[in-house]
C-alpha cells in the first residue's frame, strides 16, 4: 500500500512546495553545459523515473482507451458507468473521505492538546515519536490488530458482553464501511498529527497576544485569525489524508476480504483474474484511480504553497 | 485557562486509548492461543514455520537490495542537483513525489502490462526478473523519503566548500562522492534506509501481483488461515516498524546540528 | 506632580524560583513618553507583559487611573501593545489588520473604514490598505502594527523594542515618527530598549533597570549628567575615570596626578588617604590651556577618531587613560598620534560614584 506516512517532514520541507510553483525558466539549459560527470550522476535516475514510475503509468492512460485489438476507443470509458463500479468508486470515496474528515479533525485536536494545551513536554515528544510509527503502521498487520480488537472474538467486543452484556457485532461491524474508517484512522489521525504540528508551531504566540491587547477573546482570536492561518494546511492535508486512504489497499484487503468491494480491491482482482472480462476496462479503472488521486495530491501541492507564502 | 487543560487531558486520554488498545488486545490475543493458559506458543508456531523463515529473509534481502539500488540513484542525483543543477529541482522533486500520487496498486499494474512475458523486457518471465522488478518496485515505493533524506543530509553539510576543497585537493567527481560527501551524510543515508525497510518489510499489493513470496504475503495467507498467529504476525510487524523508527530518531541525534532551516 | 495615570507598586516576578523583577515601584504621568531601559534580561519585558495582563505579578500592585486592573484579562485591559517581531496577522490584509480591534469592539463598518483610513494616514501609509503583511518592508509592517494598536484608541501603549528588528537608518526615522505620533495622541506611552541612544533620545524620562531593579527614573538629561548610580552611568554613554587620592575629605580635596584639587561632589564618608575613582564624560574633558579649568594633566595622544562633527581623542596620561571629545574645527586639523597635550577638566563636571 501506499503508505504517505512520513510525508509529515516531507510536507515541511521543500519537496513539495517546488514542483507545482515553480516549474520555471529553460529546464534544458542545463544541456549546454553538460559535463560527462553529469550524465552520469543524473542519467540513471531519469532512466529509471521513466521506466518505472512515468510509462507504466502512461501506458495504463493509454490502455484505458485501447479495445482488445489495441484500436482507439471510449468504450472502456464509459463502461466504469456500469453498478458495480460506480458502487466501488462511492464506497472507496465514502471510506476515503470519512477517515480523512475525521482523521484530520481528530488529528487536530490532540495536535492542539499537546502542542497548546499545556501538557507536560514528555507528552508532546512521545505522541510525535508514536506518529511516526503508527502512521507506518499499517497494512495487512493493522487489519490483524483490529480483528483481534473488535472482531468477533476481539479483546472490546468480547469485554463489552462480559462488562455489559452487550452484543457489539450487532451494531457494529469490523468488516464495513465503519469499520474499515475506524481501521483507516489509525494511520489516518498519526498523519495528521505529523503534518499539522509544524503548522500549529508555527502560530506565533505574538498574534493571539496582539489579538488580546485588541479586545480578542480566545474564541475570537481561532475565529479570525488562528483557525483562517491553519486553514490551507488543514485543507491541504484533507487531500493528502484521502488520496491516502483512497490508494490503500491491503488493510482493506486483509480485513474484509473482497466483501467490502473498494476500487484497489477490484482493480485487485481484475489484475489477478480479468472478473471484468475486459482488459481495457482494467486500465480504464486504473485511470480513474489515478484522476483522483492526482487531483487530490494536487490541490494538496497548490494549497501548500499558498500557506507557505503567508508564513514567511 | 483550567478548562482548557482538562480538555487537552480529556482529548489525549481518549486518543492513548484508541491507540493503545488495539496494541494490548492483538498482544493479548496472540497470548490465548491455548485453552488453559497464557502463552507465546503462537508466536513459536510462527517463527517455527520455514515458510515465515523464508519469506521474512526474501523481504530483508529485497528490501537491502531496495536500500542499495535507491542509494546509487538517488545520491548522485541529489549531490547533483543540489551542487550544478538547483534549477532543474522542481523537475527532480516532483518525480520524487510521483510515488505518492500513483498507488501502489497503479504501479505493480503498470509494470505487468509492461513486463510480460511478451513485451519488449520480459522481467516477469524470469523468477530473477521477477526478483528486480520487485526490488525496483520498492526503490519506486520508498524514493520520496529516500531523496528527502539524502536532500536533507547534503542541505545540513556545505556542498559547494567541501567540494571546492576535495577539487583543489586534485580528487575528481567520484571521489568527491565517495570519499567526501558520502560519510558526511551517511546519517542521513541511514534514516532513509531504516525508513525504507519499514515500508518496505511488510508491504503485500505489488509482492502479491508479482507473486513473490515476501513477508506480508505471508502474513496474508496465515491470517486468512489461521486464528492467533495473526496477532502474533501484528505484534512481530510492529516491534519491527518500532524498531526502524527507533534507529531513525537514535540517528537524529547523531545528525549534524548545523543548519536546520527548513 | 499631577496625579499619576499608571502607578506600579512593589512589583515581584520570579520565573521558576529566579527573581526577574524584584520590587519595582513606578509612576508615570497622563500622555507621558517612558522609556524601559537596561541591559538583556533584566525585566524590561517581563515588567510590560505584567502591565499588559500577560503575565501574573506574584505580589504587587499596578493601578491604572486609580484602579487595580490585576483582576482584568489582557482583552479587557484597553492598553494597545506593538512587539518586537510585528505580529501583524498574515492572512489579513493591512486595513483588516488595522481594523481588527474595531472589529471586535463591534464598531459598524462605515466608521471602522474612516478610522482605519484615518489611521493609515496617520502612519504614512495610505493607499497601502489592500495588501498584505508579507508584501510589506519589515519598517511598513512595524508602522501597521503601530496604527493596529492605537486604532481602537487604547489608554495606553506598550512597545516592546519594536524597533531592533530594523535597519539603522529607519530605526532612526520609525522612532521619530512614534514620538511625533505618540505626542499628536497624547498618549501614555511605555517603550521598552535597551539601546540607550534611542531611550535618551525620545523619552520624557527613563527608567534605567537592572538585574530586575530600578537603577535610576529621570528625565534624559539628569540620567545622562547625574547619574546616581556607577551602573547608571557606565550604562548610558561614555565614562572617563581617574584614579585619584582623597586629600581632605573635610575639605572635599584630592590629589590626581601630582596636584591638589577641590572635587564638589566628593561624598563625606571618604577618609583621607583613600583611593578614589573621579568619573567625567567625554565631553567634559577638553583640550585645555590651564587656566580655566581646575584639573590640568599632560599626556600623549594615543588614538584620534575622527567621527566627522566630533573628535575623540584617546589620551594616555602614564597611570591614566582619558577619552575626550572636542568639535570639529574647520581651519585646525587634530593633534597627530604621539603628539604632548594638556587637558582641562572642570571640577564641577566630576562625578564620584558609589557602587
Ligand atoms: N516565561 C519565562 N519562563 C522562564 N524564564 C523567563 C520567562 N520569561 C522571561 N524569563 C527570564 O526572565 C529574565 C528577564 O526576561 P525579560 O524578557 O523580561 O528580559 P528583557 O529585559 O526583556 O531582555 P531583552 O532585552 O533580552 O528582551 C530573563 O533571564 C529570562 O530568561
Ligand atoms: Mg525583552
Amino acid at each position: 500500500m501506499n503508505s504517505v506516512s512520513s510525508v509529515a517532514d516531507t510536507a515541511a520541507g521543500p519537496v513539495s512546495t517546488g514542483p507545482v510553483a515553480r516549474v520555471g525558466g529553460n529546464p534544458f539549459r542545463f544541456l549546454t553545459t553538460l559535463r560527462p560527470g553529469d550524465i552520469l550522476a543524473i542519467a540513471p535516475f531519469i532512466l529509471f523515473a521513466l521506466l518505472f514510475l512515468v510509462m507504466p503509468t502512461l501506458g495504463l492512460v493509454v490502455g484505458a482507451f485501447q479495445d482488445a485489438n489495441g484500436n482507439f476507443t471510449f468504450d472502456n470509458i464509459l463502461q466504469l458507468g456500469g453498478p458495480q463500479i460506480v458502487a466501488s468508486f462511492w464506497i472507496s470515496i465514502r471510506v476515503s473521505a470519512a477517515s480523512a474528515v475525521l482523521g484530520a479533525l481528530i488529528g487536530l485536536a490532540i495536535a492542539m492538546a499537546i502542542i497548546r494545551g499545556r501538557l507536560p513536554e514528555f507528552i508532546r515528544s512521545s505522541v510525535m515519536t508514536f506518529s511516526g510509527v503508527a502512521s507506518n503502521f499499517a497494512g495487512i498487520p493493522l487489519a490483524f490488530a483490529f480483528l483481534a480488537t473488535l472482531g468477533r472474538l476481539g479483546l472490546v467486543t468480547v469485554l463489552f458482553k462480559t462488562l455489559f452484556g452487550f452484543d457489539l457485532t450487532r451494531s457494529f461491524n469490523i468488516l464495513s464501511f465503519w469499520g474499515l474508517t475506524v481501521t483507516y484512522l489509525y494511520f489516518q489521525i498519526p498523519l495528521m498529527i505529523l503534518i499539522i504540528a509544524p503548522a500549529i508551531d508555527g502560530l506565533k504566540k505574538e498574534w493571539s497576544e496582539a489579538a488580546a491587547t485588541l479586545g480578542a477573546t480566545r474564541f475570537q482570536f481561532w475565529r479570525h485569525v488562528g483557525f483562517p492561518v491553519l486553514w490551507p494546511n488543514l485543507l491541504g492535508t484533507l487531500s493528502l489524508l484521502f488520496a491516502n486512504a483512497f490508494g490503500a489497499i491491503a488493510t482493506a484487503y486483509a480485513l474484509t476480504g473482497s466483501s467490502l468491494n473498494i476500487v484497489p480491491i477490484l482493480l485487485y482482482a481484475q489484475i489477478r483474474g480479468d472478473v471484468l472480462h475486459n482488459p481495457g476496462l482494467g486500465a480504464a479503472l486504473a485511470l480513474g484511480m489515478i484522476v483522483i488521486t492526482a487531483l487530490a495530491n494536487v490541490i494538496y501541492l497548490v494549497v501548500r504553497t499558498r500557506a507557505e507564502r503567508w508564513l514567511k | 485557562m483550567k478548562q482548557g487543560k482538562l480538555w487537552s487531558w480529556v482529548i489525549f486520554i481518549l486518543g492513548a486509548l484508541y491507540f493503545l488498545v488495539p496494541l494490548y488486545a492483538t498482544f493479548d490475543f496472540s497470548l490465548h492461543i491455548r485453552r488453559d493458559h497464557l502463552s507465546f506458543d503462537a508466536y513459536a508456531n510462527v517463527l517455527n514455520d520455514p515458510r515465515f523463515q523464508a519469506a521474512f529473509s526474501y523481504s530483508l534481502i529485497i528490501g537491502a537490495a531496495a536500500i542499495v539500488v535507491g542509494l546509487l540513484l538517488v545520491v548522485p542525483a541529489a549531490y547533483y542537483v543540489r551542487l550544478r543543477a538547483p534549477h532543474l529541482r522542481p523537475i527532480i522533486e516532483f518525480i520524487t513525489l510521483l510515488p505518492l500520487i500513483i498507488p501502489a496498486i497503479i504501479l505493480v499494474f503498470g509494470y505487468i502490462r509492461m513486463y510480460n512475458t511478451s513485451s519488449l523486457i520480459p522481467l516477469l518471465g524470469t523468477n530473477f526478473g521477477s526478483d528486480v522488478l520487485l526490488t525496483l518496485a520498492y526503490v519506486a515505493l520508498a524514493l520520496p523519503y529516500m531523496y528527502r533524506a539524502v536532500d536533507t543530509g547534503l542541505r545540513t553539510i556545505d556542498v559547494q566548500t567541501l567540494t571546492e576543497a576535495a577539487n583543489i585537493l586534485g580528487a575528481n567527481q567520484a571521489t568527491i562522492i565517495a570519499r567526501v560527501i558520502f560519510p558526511n551524510i551517511i546519517v542521513a543515508v541511514l534514516s532513509g534506509a531504516f525508513l525504507t525497510l519499514a515500508i518496505v518489510i511488510g508491504e503485500f499489493t505489488i509482492a502479491s501481483l508479482l507473486n513473490r513470496q515476501v513477508f506480508g504475503v505471508y502474513m496474508q495467507n496465515v491470517g486468512a488461515n489461521r486464528a492467533y498467529e495473526p496477532s502474533a504476525l501484528a505484534v512481530i510487524s510492529f516491534v519491527i516498524t518500532w524498531g526502524a523508527m527507533g534507529m531513525i530518531q537514535l540517528l537524529a541525534r547523531f545528525a549534524p546540528k548545523t543548519a536546520r532551516l527548513d | 506632580m499631577a496625579e499619576e495615570f499608571l502607578r506600579i507598586d512593589k512589583l515581584v516576578k520570579s520565573f521558576g524560583g529566579i527573581p526577574v523583577v524584584k520590587g519595582v515601584d513606578l509612576g508615570f504621568n497622563k500622555g507621558e513618553f517612558v522609556s524601559l531601559l537596561g541591559p538583556s534580561g533584566c525585566g524590561k519585558t517581563t515588567i510590560l507583559r505584567m502591565i499588559a495582563g500577560f503575565e501574573r505579578p506574584d505580589s504587587g500592585r499596578i493601578v491604572v487611573e486609580g484602579n487595580d486592573i490585576a483582576h482584568l484579562q489582557p482583552n479587557q485591559r484597553k492598553i494597545g501593545m506593538v512587539f518586537q517581531a510585528y505580529a501583524l496577522f498574515p492572512n489579513m490584509n493591512v486595513a483588516e489588520n488595522v481594523g481588527f480591534g474595531l472589529k471586535i469592539a463591534g464598531m459598524p463598518r462605515p466608521q471602522r473604514e474612516a478610522r482605519v483610513e484615518e489611521m493609515l494616514k496617520l502612519i504614512g501609509l495610505s493607499g497601502y490598505d489592500k495588501r498584505f503583511p508579507f508584501e510589506l518592508s519589515g519598517g511598513q509592517q512595524q508602522r501597521v502594527a503601530l496604527a493596529r494598536a492605537l486604532a481602537p484608541s487604547p489608554r495606553m501603549l506598550l512597545l516592546d523594542e519594536p524597533l531592533s528588528a530594523l535597519d539603522a537608518k529607519i530605526r532612526v526615522s520609525l522612532r521619530e515618527q512614534i514620538r511625533e505620533i505618540q505626542r499628536e495622541l497624547g498618549i501614555t506611552t511605555v517603550f521598552v530598549t535597551h539601546d540607550q541612544e534611542e531611550a535618551l533620545s525620545i523619552s520624557d524620562r527613563i527608567v534605567v533597570l537592572n538585574a530586575g531593579s530600578v537603577e535610576q527614573f529621570g528625565q534624559p538629561f539628569e540620567i545622562y549628567n547625574r547619574p546616581q548610580t556607577k551602573f547608571v552611568a557606565t550604562f548610558v554613554g561614555q565614562l572617563n575615570t581617574l584614579n585619584a587620592t582623597v586629600a581632605n575629605a573635610g575639605q572635599k580635596t584630592v590629589t590626581v596626578g601630582g596636584a591638589t584639587v577641590t572635587i564638589p561632589s566628593l561624598p563625606a564618608t571618604l577618609r583621607d588617604g583613600e583611593a578614589v575613582a573621579l568619573t567625567m564624560r567625554p565631553e567634559a574633558v577638553s583640550l585645555a590651556d590651564g587656566a580655566t579649568r581646575d584639573i590640568v594633566l599632560d599626556g600623549k595622544v594615543a588614538e584620534v577618531h575622527f567621527l566627522g562633527s566630533v573628535i575623540r581623542l584617546k589620551v594616555d596620561l602614564g597611570d591614566n587613560a582619558i577619552s575626550l571629545d572636542t568639535f570639529n574645527d574647520q581651519r585646525t586639523p587634530p593633534p597627530p598620534h604621539g603628539a604632548p597635550v594638556r587637558i582641562g577638566i572642570a571640577s564641577s563636571d566630576v562625578l564620584v560614584l558609589g557602587n
